[in-house]
């Protein structure tokens, strides 16, 4: 996968942490993701389509995710709270958003969140499209982004790819 | 000033709602998409309307469409995470006021609904 495509998720998620929960995200050295091994606990996954196809996980550990939402939503929040799943959706959405924004010349349309709460989750991608792990530090704790893109020359908004399949 | 958020993310509308009360604004709806939304704007006949894009059911271009082509003239800020130039046009066109890529600062959302409210009026 082209660094185009994995720079605009670093510079986003770093903008996102950044503007809505001040905190700030140091980035590890991306690396290539191995099938079928486990993320953490809590993921946000959303698909995307059109010129650029494929999804983009934001996973974390329990006690990080439930640190990150409490300061996002300004509310204390478990895993079981209602609102949970909503928060950590929002959030992966605005980093796929402003990552797409930054595909020059590229017509791209992201897919509504889904998440997935489950211990050691797996997230199978697309076996035709390499999967990229983004080791992410913050003050609240280490989280991931996962990106598994790439460049189509299928029509632009033909529907939303299936973004990915998740085994508990 | 009645004020309407239409998002599918309660998460957005809560921080929205929040920035809305600290600026003084305490007579708010919200509706989950496009179709909630259209339910409501009869009766509710809001001053200024938040929208999300990217929503289930009926996203939000589509509902500034069908709420411009009722006539209705209430400002409306697109609030989203579509930064692309092509899609701002694109939302203007539609009948879009003013316009805020997520995610934004609570200073940030003030201010361009101080904007939008005072272009609104002067014209």
């Amino acid at each position: 996968m082209e660094a185009t495509y994995i720079v605009p998720f670093i510079k986003s998620v770093q903008n996102v942490f950044g503007t809505m929960l001040q905190t700030q995200v140091e980035v590890g050295n991306p690396e290539l993701k191995k099938a079928g091994s486990p993320a953490y606990d809590i993921s946000g996954i959303i698909g995307m389509s059109g010129d650029v196809e494929g999804s983009v996980v934001l996973s974390f550990p329990t006690a990080v995710a439930e640190r990150v939402v409490s300061l996002f939503t300004g509310t204390d929040m478990d895993h079981a709270h209602d609102d949970f799943a909503d928060a950590v959706g929002e959030l992966v959405n605005m980093i796929s958003g402003g990552a797409k924004a930054q595909f020059k010349g590229k017509s791209v349309s992201i897919s509504c969140p889904s998440v997935v709460i489950g211990n050691d989750h797996v997230v199978f991608n697309r076996k035709d499209v390499v999967s990229i792990h983004i080791p992410c530090t913050s003050e609240v704790g280490d989280f991931a982004v996962e990106v598994s893109v790439r460049q189509t020359t299928a029509p632009a908004g033909a529907g939303q790819s299936a973004a990915a399949a998740v085994k508990a | 000033m009645k004020i309407l958020l239409v998002d599918d993310s309660k998460t957005m509308r809560n921080i929205q709602k929040g920035i809305l009360t600290q600026l003084g604004y305490t007579e708010v709806q919200e509706a989950c998409d496009g179709l909630d939304a259209l339910s409501k704007v009869g009766a509710f006949t809001p001053d200024l309307l938040l929208v999300d894009w990217n929503m289930p059911n009926m996203d939000g271009l589509t509902f500034v469409k069908q709420f411009r082509a009722k006539g209705s003239k209430a400002p409306i800020i697109m609030v989203t995470t579509e930064a692309e130039k092509s899609r701002v046009v694109e939302a203007i066109k539609a009948g879009v006021n003013n316009y805020v890529v997520k995610p934004f600062t609570p200073d940030g959302l003030g201010e361009r609904i101080k904007e939008t409210l005072a272009r609104v009026a002067a014209a």
